[in-house]
């Protein structure tokens, strides 16, 4: 390996990167929020991906359907625990909240599939597409469940991903799909190591992403409940922030994420309806270092880890992936021989 | 007809049931309970892990599949015997999971699931890369096994080997549970606390756990190979483990006969949809994949006991228990060994400049006492005086920022908790720490882990019945010690809050040792439980046992203490007889506030 080569390997690293930098941000804004380790974060990606390769095929992205049935579901559940509580007043409200208002981004995408819709239009599209996606699963699968533990959450997480991935391959198909690169051209840096725009694109995005997610959280009072109840949930109830709505703001930023992460990795990658689920676990890599709470440390994580990744790539292409995984030995057990921590909380399966 | 005949009953038939099915059912149904006998070894795993240990594995297929290419690669690139690579497949899957239960197994909580993943990935990843096993293509042609001079080929003949290991396994698994090593597996849940209370390490148990549930996997692997002859990697990715964890969790993983109901329901229905969704869909293997997924997370969402817990509801429900009875092995068992006690009046506890900062704030300030051997000595204070840290740091559960802590006569300050209690130290919780679904035998007899020596492979083969018995002795007497013997048998959850201190102290006792350490003891009795409590104090001194209550209940310790130590404001405020310290102006102050 030469200086260029690994200059090379080095700018594509910090593109990977970037883009688990998001996935990581998505993850941990979820996870302290409600505890739930959300695994079908990649799946959202995946989702946006071939949606936007649907517009560029000048198909109408089966997402549309997909949304639909998961707003149908959402309803449906939101509606039985009114009437099952009595509150029959509120159901209309419910029904516009659940089953109209995901239905807004799918008449948009239906309206952009049509000809002669320029491409940063199909883009954002895309996009908003998918952000329903996990406040709708969460509504019907997580929420009820709220107060189980973090190794049940965990399981119904993983559950969902095959579930998601499931009806991904049903929608879409099995085929792959690559996108056209949402920016051009390439950027001259010195001694002759050029870096495409789209990777330009990516490494800038996620700085400006994570610079915004930033400020919200510092800035804003949404923010702030966010914080709060990621810090205590009782404690953040009795100030008057109800717990489902932040986890509802949670998972909708988490899925714009995704949705983000979607439209910037499919120009560079050929994503197929479960591509995302490798996505996310290497994002869970770099969370982990932060310990799962912590932003700063899961950027540290989530750079290292795409470094890790293209530079596996080029000893071996099939194992990078077994590569990075293993990362997590160290890391792990730096984690436990560093860090103290106290007696864990009971972990059951209760019956 | 008594319970208990009716169980050996029901287990004839299950056994005569197994044994008449391959003679009744056809080639594809032998077959097919073989695969489900050989799902139920994994799921067996997993039930202990999950429903046991409180930790789970998404990586359990990684093990099947580790152990399958292990005697797979032997049995073919080197002609061994399949049973030498049951050998080396084992060896190979407990020393895998030795090595990621290490890594993993000390953070706890989600950590270990979640590595299990990558873990699982990269296994199926590696498996698929290797020359040596035959990259995506897999290993073909393995031997199948050979018992003497028969060979299993037959699916029948398979049969009876698959179903008696599962039987073995399930035996083992029940031995294992009802031993000394068992009872630190079920405790796991109530943290790690608890346990280096009694003298065991949380993080060994549970490794000990996790390479259980690996080698349980192993098996099946082996099985695997050798009955498929034919090895490749998807049958071990993530997806294959998770089918594993619905199968625990259908069965219900608060059972081990839910490992072979689950095992049999999942594989009998996706039979089934096999069979049917291609008459409805062309898309008939993704359909089935929905349907597993939903069907998870709703078994999750409103059936969480599984076909097992329900069906172990329903029968506790028509069969309530009859009273215990101590039987006569348990008199004539022989005592376990105790310790020497230490001759009364000589000092046993001494500390000396405890201080215990959090942050800024210091909780404990440079306090030291000693307790004599013999004694009922009394820590008070009003609330938020340091008194639960002042115990947290003499009993070793938290470090101290400065001072010392002797124990018979050994520098103890800043080791490990188990060890202090494998020396004599017994403790109870502030806030009550039993296993709600064990016994109330049990919940005493995991008070002696440190007193006895069986480990797993003692404990799941039988051998350790003698030690056993000894235990079970000494958890009766300390039960009768209390009043609880005739309820010996009933669930610690069932009992009230007052009477639950009491099997802790039980428990405790069930450690012989040489100092006993009760947090609160009183709190949330009512009047006259405060009384017995008293009363079984007392008893317990006259016996020998040197007792340290850290109470806030004035009243209860100035009649039952020979010496107090009062504490405010994580400072010592005094020191002596209950009569002299009650005169004591400061404590006055510190408890009225006239003076302030």
């Amino acid at each position: 390996m030469n200086a260029e080569i690994a200059a090379i390997l080095a700018t594509d690293g910090l593109a990977n990167g970037a883009v688990y930098l998001l996935a990581g941000l998505g993850l941990v804004l979820v996870f302290s929020v409600t505890r739930v380790v959300f695994v079908p974060f990649g799946d959202v990606a995946a989702f946006s991906a071939l949606s936007l390769a649907a517009f560029e095929a000048g198909r109408t992205p089966p997402t549309i359907g997909l949304v639909a049935t998961l707003a149908v579901l959402a309803s449906a559940t939101e509606v039985a625990g009114l009437l099952r509580r009595g509150e029959t007043k509120r159901v209309g409200r419910a029904l516009a909240l659940w089953g109209l208002l995901p239905l807004v981004p799918c008449a948009l995408a239906w309206l952009a599939a049509r000809p002669g819709v320029p491409a940063p239009l199909h883009v954002a599209s895309a996009v908003l597409l998918v952000v329903p996606i996990a406040p709708l699963v969460a509504r019907v699968v997580f929420q009820p469940i709220a107060d189980a533990s973090v190794l049940v959450l965990l399981i119904v997480a993983l559950a969902l991903h095959f579930l998601l991935s499931g009806l991904g391959l049903l929608f879409f198909g099995p085929e792959g799909s690559r996108t056209q690169p949402l920016a051009g051209g390439t950027l001259a840096l010195g001694g002759g190591v050029t870096v495409s725009g789209q990777v330009v694109l990516m490494v800038l995005s996620a700085l400006v992403l994570s610079a915004l997610f930033f400020l919200v959280f510092e800035r804003t009072v949404a923010g702030k409940a966010l914080r709060a109840t990621a810090v205590n949930r009782v404690g953040a109830r009795l100030v008057g922030i109800r717990p489902a709505r932040t986890a509802l703001l949670a998972y909708a930023s988490a899925s714009l994420l995704g949705g983000l992460i979607g439209v910037l990795i499919a120009p560079v990658t050929t994503m197929y309806y479960d591509s995302g689920f490798i996505i996310g676990l290497k994002a869970f890599v770099a969370a982990i270092v932060g310990g799962l709470t912590s932003y700063p440390g899961t950027a540290i994580g989530a750079l290292a880890v795409g470094l890790v990744e293209s530079f596996a790539s080029f000893w071996s292409g099939a194992l990078k992936d077994a590569i990075v995984f293993s990362l997590l030995i160290p890391v792990l057990l730096l984690r436990s021989y560093a860090l103290p921590h106290g007696d864990e909380a009971e972990e059951e399966i209760d019956t | 007809m008594s319970a208990t005949t009716l169980r050996r009953v029901l287990l004839v038939l299950v056994v005569a049931a197994f044994a008449l099915a391959p003679l009744v059912g056809g080639r594809f149904t032998v077959s097919l309970l073989n695969d489900i006998g050989i799902a139920a070894l994994v799921a067996l795993g997993l039930v202990l892990l999950t429903g046991v240990g409180g930790a789970t594995s998404f990586g359990q297929a990684a093990f099947v599949g580790i152990a399958a290419y292990a005697s797979a690669w032997l049995t073919t690139a080197h002609g061994a015997s399949p049973w030498l690579g049951l050998v080396f497949a084992l060896a190979l899957t407990g020393v895998s999971a030795l090595v990621i239960g290490a890594v993993t197994l000390r953070l706890g909580g989600h950590y270990l699931p979640l590595s299990t993943i990558a873990w699982g990935l990269s296994i199926a990843i590696v498996f698929g890369n290797l020359e040596a096993l035959g990259r995506h293509s897999g290993i073909a042609s393995v031997p199948a096994l050979r018992v003497g001079p028969w060979s299993l080929v037959d699916p029948r003949a398979a049969y009876v080997l698959i179903w008696l290991l599962v039987a073995g396994g399930l035996v083992f698994a029940r031995n294992l549970l009802d031993s000394r090593p068992g009872r630190a597996m079920r405790g796991l849940r109530g943290g790690a606390t608890l346990l280096a209370s009694v003298g065991a390490d949380a993080v060994r148990v549970r490794l000990s756990l996790f390479v259980v549930a690996a080698l349980l996997a192993g098996v099946a692997g082996w099985l695997y190979a050798h009955k498929n002859r034919f090895v490749s990697p998807s049958p071990f990715d993530v997806r294959a483990s998770i089918e594993y964890l619905l199968m625990a969790v259908v069965g219900g993983v608060g059972q081990l006969a839910g490992a072979v109901v689950g095992a049999a329901v999942v594989l009998l229905l996706k039979n089934a949809l096999q069979d049917v969704l291609p008459l409805l869909s062309s898309r008939a293997a993704q359909i089935e994949a929905v349907v597993f997924a939903a069907l998870f997370i709703a078994l999750l969402h409103f059936a969480r006991a599984g076909l097992s817990g329900w069906a172990v509801r329903w029968w506790q429900r028509r069969r309530p228990r009859a009273p215990a009875t101590g039987d006569a092995a348990l008199a004539a068992a022989p005592p376990l060994p105790r310790r020497t006690p230490p001759a009364r009046g000589t000092c046993i506890l001494e500390v000396d400049g405890a201080t215990k900062r959090f942050g800024g704030l210091v909780a404990v300030d440079g306090v030291g006492f000693v307790v004599d051997a013999g004694d009922i000595v009394g820590l008070i204070g009003p609330n938020g005086a340091g008194k639960s840290t002042m115990f947290n740091l003499l009993t070793c559960t938290l470090p101290m920022t400065a001072g010392r802590v002797r124990f018979l006569g050994r520098d103890v300050t800043g080791m490990a908790q188990k060890e202090v209690a494998r020396m004599g130290l017994a403790r109870t919780f502030q806030h009550v720490k039993l296993r709600p679904q064990m016994s109330l035998l049990d919940n005493v007899a995991m008070g002696a882990y440190a007193r006895t020596s069986a480990g797993v492979l003692r404990a799941g083969l039988r051998l350790d019945r003698g030690e056993e018995l000894r235990v079970r002795a000494e958890a009766w007497r300390q039960l009768e010690r209390i009043g609880l013997g005739r309820r010996a048998h009933e669930p610690a959850g069932s009992l009230p809050l007052g009477t639950q201190r009491l099997l802790e102290i039980a428990r405790a006792l069930a450690a012989d040792p040489v100092l006993l350490v009760l947090d609160e003891p009183a709190a949330g009795l009512r009047r006259r439980e405060k009384e017995e409590l008293a009363a079984l104090l007392r008893r317990l001194r006259d016996d020998g046992v040197t007792i340290l209550i850290v109470e806030h209940d004035m009243d209860f310790v100035m009649r039952l203490v020979d010496r107090l130590v009062v504490m405010n404001f994580g400072q010592k405020l005094a020191e002596g007889a209950p009569a002299a310290v009650r005169g004591d102006p400061r404590v006055q102050d510190a408890y009225l506030g006239a003076a302030a």
